[in-house]
């Protein structure tokens, strides 16, 4: 049990930087938010699970990838094609020239359904692919380019090049991937009408739970020896080589979790947002992700999720009121954050909070205590 | 003045022949031999350039050889990738310390552990109490036992060659590299290496490159002179400081 | 006899078109290579620098259309030394500001300079407006040659590609016989050494740099004349540029010429088989496979380690 409290929940700070997000997560938002706000902010959480990821394989592992809204859009079209197929049935696409296939497929004149739909009709299968199918494209790419020691630039550049391939990709097939439109009128899960109110905040909730479960397995996967070999690695990726670590399977393995992270986040924006889209797979999207990430603090688990929340906020709230300014601050933020605040929130209250923190309950009589050698991400 | 160790059996622990290197047409290493003995301690000497460096990148796998064979307990070096090489039993220490500066000295030698060195493994690995007294016994060796929780950037540079050599302890390799332990010490400090470096090349066959030549005088069962990536004398530190062509070579252009 | 000169012409035109997309290409990867290959920089605002000298280009030609309509025929060569000129002052300026910091960080250059092409790109429609704007071209700009009966090859398209070569050539020159190249070959390869040699190292990275933008700046005239120019239109190419860069071999800019031609050509003859988007997939999956199998590019120079 101490082991599970120091490594996963990560001790007492851990512990009170975990219950709070829990606290704001699923007891203040739900409280003070409407459903249909809520939901919004469930939106922004399913980003959080990409901006996780990345503090994994980027702040951790060194591993910049520009290309997370692949997997994001890869789980989370898995997802509306299980959706869309379920909201295909015959009956309901009775008016259509072809009956039971996707009405986007109809509209381009596909007469059955593609091979590799078909898969979709199930949901196990399509849950299974929703974290087989990045983790299989994660293990491929990371392979083939960490086996090959390509540089970090290059990866990044690649990584952007898959992005912009999938993207066209999806927009030219429209007739088998509904194209720039991407999939959308999802309706129902196994009957369960996933756009009523109440299964709304009941998806809010599971993405929570979805969500927290990740930051626990990060943590968890952190504190081990593999977590200071990524640690090692960022520092001094010949010395950990040179201590028979065949790296590049580390490199694979922080990228495939990161892969899979992105899916989730994917799966549960379909199932909270009802659509799957290309815009969310190219490169714009992908670097903003990164964004999220960079801005929480990229060595920080906790302040990837506080980042994607505070950087969609800031961004629904100025591209309405100033949309002519949002671009000037995100473009802002990046060069801040690469700058001035390379740890992001999460560094400035390390740096600036916590020691008032400390200092305060140290007045009060209380016991100092010392930062502990391995920080809770 | 040491005196080599008694072997009975002419069987080499390293056996490198024709090791041949070039770079965009300059060969820096050029059909080299150097047999090394098990439990024994060759130092390597050489001006600037002559190839010391390179040679002990090609035998851990740093550096792909173009033609030439390094055989180590029976098993082809050449062929294999780097961390195969250290599975099989070699440590190398770099010229600059390359230690892991975020984290502590015990978090150095615990990472530095040969055991869960895959991925899976890794996720896995607990630190088990023989881990823990591992740790503490490598510690004492290399004299930072006091030392344990600090961050290693917060070092000295002699400490921090000193933890290099304790991470390398830490796998206990049957032929340890060294690239200039010294540089960089004070005198006590370079003592103290002496010290450590007998202590550990008892149970081991060592390499070590060095300039200083009262270092080397102190650890060296036999030395080998480089020179344009040849061998271009081998023998006692006496012989060799007496041989006119070493002369030649360091004093001479 | 006629299907035979029917098929030449086509054969002619399409070879063309490869052409004319290779030197689009190469236009656009010049500066990039210049400054990723040369210094090992990673600019994702080059495509605003492209999007600069073509604004540039835009404004020149509103101001004297209404300043001074008898200009209009000459305008357009000042316009692209214009171009050249305004990138070059602004890639100067951000060189300056903020890239000098981040040398050692290409990361974090990378996203810096994401940072800034937004910036960059909203700046301009801030100034011009989020519409697709087009300069007025000169007479002798438009229009076609007609060799053969039948080929037809758009002026503009030649414009383009006798000022890519004309710039290759020019930069192939400036690196290997000018002081200037001398110093920045020598800065990266041993910065050290040049900075104890007394090479203001500084000042070269500062002077690539804002050469690169300046390239990229003159490659955004060029555009001008064979499409329109918005906000985001030096972002649209972003990726692809430096795929080129980094398929030739990123020091090599022999390499980044090789590169830009092959993409070029399997792209348009693609294009004869698919769509136009398959024919992206294609050629950009094709480039990443081959990146995958030789991450080192088509022509690397082996250095000693």
């Amino acid at each position: 049990m101490s082991a599970f409290y120091k490594n996963v929940i990560g001790a007492r700070e851990g512990l009170a930087g975990l219950l709070v997000l829990a606290a704001l997560v699923f007891v203040v938002f739900p409280l003070f938010l409407d459903v249909f706000r809520l939901n919004l902010v469930g939106k922004y959480l399913t980003y959080a699970f990409v901006a996780v990821g990345l503090v994994m394989c980027w702040g951790y592992g060194g591993i910049l990838s520009l290309g997370q809204g692949v997997f994001f859009g890869l789980g989370g079209y898995c997802m509306a094609m299980f959706l869309k197929l379920e909201a295909s049935t015959p009956e309901a696409t009775a008016i259509q020239s072809t009956p039971g296939i996707p009405d986007f497929m109809d509209w381009n004149q596909v007469t059955a359904l593609p091979w590799f739909w078909e898969p979709f009709r199930s949901l196990p299968l399509a849950l299974l692919a929703t974290v087989l199918v990045p983790a299989l494209l994660a293990l491929v790419l990371g392979a083939a380019m960490f086996k090959r020691r390509v540089g970090e630039v290059y990866f990044a550049i690649v990584t952007q090049a898959v992005a912009l391939i999938l993207s066209v990709l999806i927009i030219g097939q429209q007739g088998y991937t509904g194209g720039v439109n991407g999939i959308t009128d999802l309706k129902t899960m196994l009957g369960w009408d996933i756009r009523s109110d109440g299964a709304r905040l009941v998806l809010y909730y599971v993405n929570g739970a979805l969500l927290f479960a990740c930051i626990l397995f990060g943590r968890f996967l952190l504190a081990s020896k593999l977590g200071k070999l990524l640690i090692a690695m960022r520092d001094k990726e010949e010395r950990v080589r040179f201590s028979g670590y065949d790296v590049a399977n580390f490199k694979v393995f922080v990228f495939c979790v990161a892969a899979v992270f992105a899916a989730i986040g994917g799966a549960m924006f379909t199932l909270q947002v009802g659509f799957m889209s290309p815009s969310f797979v190219g490169i714009v999207p992908s670097i903003e992700m990164v964004i999220f990430a960079a801005v929480g603090g990229r060595l920080s688990l906790l302040g990837a999720v506080y980042g994607a929340l505070i950087v969609n906020f800031g961004k629904s709230y100025f591209s309405e009121t100033f949309p002519e300014l949002w671009l000037f601050l995100m473009g802002g933020l990046f060069i801040a954050v690469v700058m001035a605040f390379p740890n992001g929130l999460a560094g400035i209250y390390k740096d600036y909070v916590r020691p008032r923190l400390a200092r305060a309950a140290a007045g009060k009589g209380k016991a100092k205590r010392a930062a502990p050698a391995g920080e809770p991400a | 003045m040491k005196v080599a160790p008694e072997v009975k059996v002419q069987e080499f622990a390293l056996y490198v022949e024709g090791l041949t290197v070039s770079f965009n047409g300059f060969v820096a290493v050029d059909g080299l031999n150097l047999y090394v003995n098990k439990g024994e301690t060759r130092v390597v000497i050489g001006p600037n350039g002559a190839g010391k460096t390179t040679v002990l990148d090609l035998i851990c796998g740093r550096t792909k050889a173009t033609a030439g064979s390094i055989r180590f307990n029976d098993v082809e070096l050449t062929r294999m990738s780097e961390h195969e090489i250290v599975r099989a039993g070699v440590g190398r220490k770099f010229q600059t310390p390359s230690i892991y500066e975020t984290l502590s000295v015990r978090e150095n030698l615990e990472v530095s552990f040969p055991r869960g060195r895959t991925v899976f493994g890794a996720l896995a690995f607990r630190i088990t109490p023989d881990v823990v007294e591992r740790v503490e016994q490598v510690a004492g060796e290399i004299f930072l036992a006091d030392m344990l929780d600090q961050p290693a950037e917060l070092l000295s540079h002699g400490q921090k060659q000193w933890l290099e050599i304790g991470m390398l302890l830490m796998q206990s390799p049957e032929l340890m590299m060294l690239d200039e332990p010294v540089a960089g010490m004070s005198v006590s400090e370079r003592e103290k290496t002496a010290e450590l470096l007998n202590r550990i090349g008892r149970d081991r066959s060592m390499i070590v490159i060095e300039h200083d030549m009262e270092f080397v005088k102190h650890i060296a069962h036999k030395v080998t002179v480089l020179h344009q990536g040849k061998v271009l004398a081998e023998g006692s530190m006496d012989h060799v400081q007496n041989d006119p062509r070493v002369i030649e070579v360091y004093l001479g252009h | 006899m006629e299907s035979f000169s029917d098929l030449g012409a086509i054969l002619l035109m399409q070879g063309f078109n490869g052409l004319s997309v290779f030197s689009v290409l190469l236009l656009m990867a010049l500066g990039l290579a210049l400054i990723f290959g040369q210094m090992g920089v990673i600019n994702m605002a080059h495509g605003e620098f492209l999007a600069i000298g073509a604004y540039t280009t835009y404004l020149m030609s509103t101001v004297v259309q209404a300043h001074a309509p008898g200009f209009m025929p000459y305008y357009f060569l000042f316009a692209v030394v214009a171009a050249f000129a305004v990138a070059f002052a602004v890639g100067w300026l951000v060189e300056w500001l903020m890239i000098r910091h981040l040398y050692r960080r290409p990361l974090d250059t990378l996203l810096a300079t994401w940072g800034l092409s937004l910036i960059i790109q909203q700046a301009l429609r801030s100034v011009f407006g989020p519409r697709e704007v087009s300069p007025e071209l000169p007479e002798w700009l438009m229009g076609s040659w007609q060799p053969l009966d039948g080929v037809d090859i758009p002026i503009n398209g030649l414009f383009v590609m006798a000022l890519s070569f004309v710039m290759t050539g020019g930069l192939l020159l400036a690196l290997f016989r000018s002081t200037w190249g001398l110093h920045v070959r020598a800065t990266v390869q041993n910065r050290l050494m040049s900075g104890a040699v007394g090479i203001d190292t500084r000042r070269v990275d500062r002077v690539t740099f804002a050469l690169g933008c300046g390239i990229a700046g003159m490659g955004g005239a060029a555009f001008t004349t064979i499409g329109a120019t918005g906000p985001t239109s030096g972002s649209l190419y972003i990726v692809d540029t430096f795929l080129t860069v980094v398929f030739g071999g990123a020091a090599s800019l022999f390499g980044t010429v090789a590169s830009a031609f092959l993409i070029a050509q399997t792209q348009s003859v693609s294009e004869f088989f698919m769509t136009g988007s398959m024919a992206k997939v294609l050629t950009l999956s094709a480039i990443v496979v081959i990146l995958m199998l030789r991450p080192q590019g088509l022509f690397s120079i082996k250095t000693r380690k």
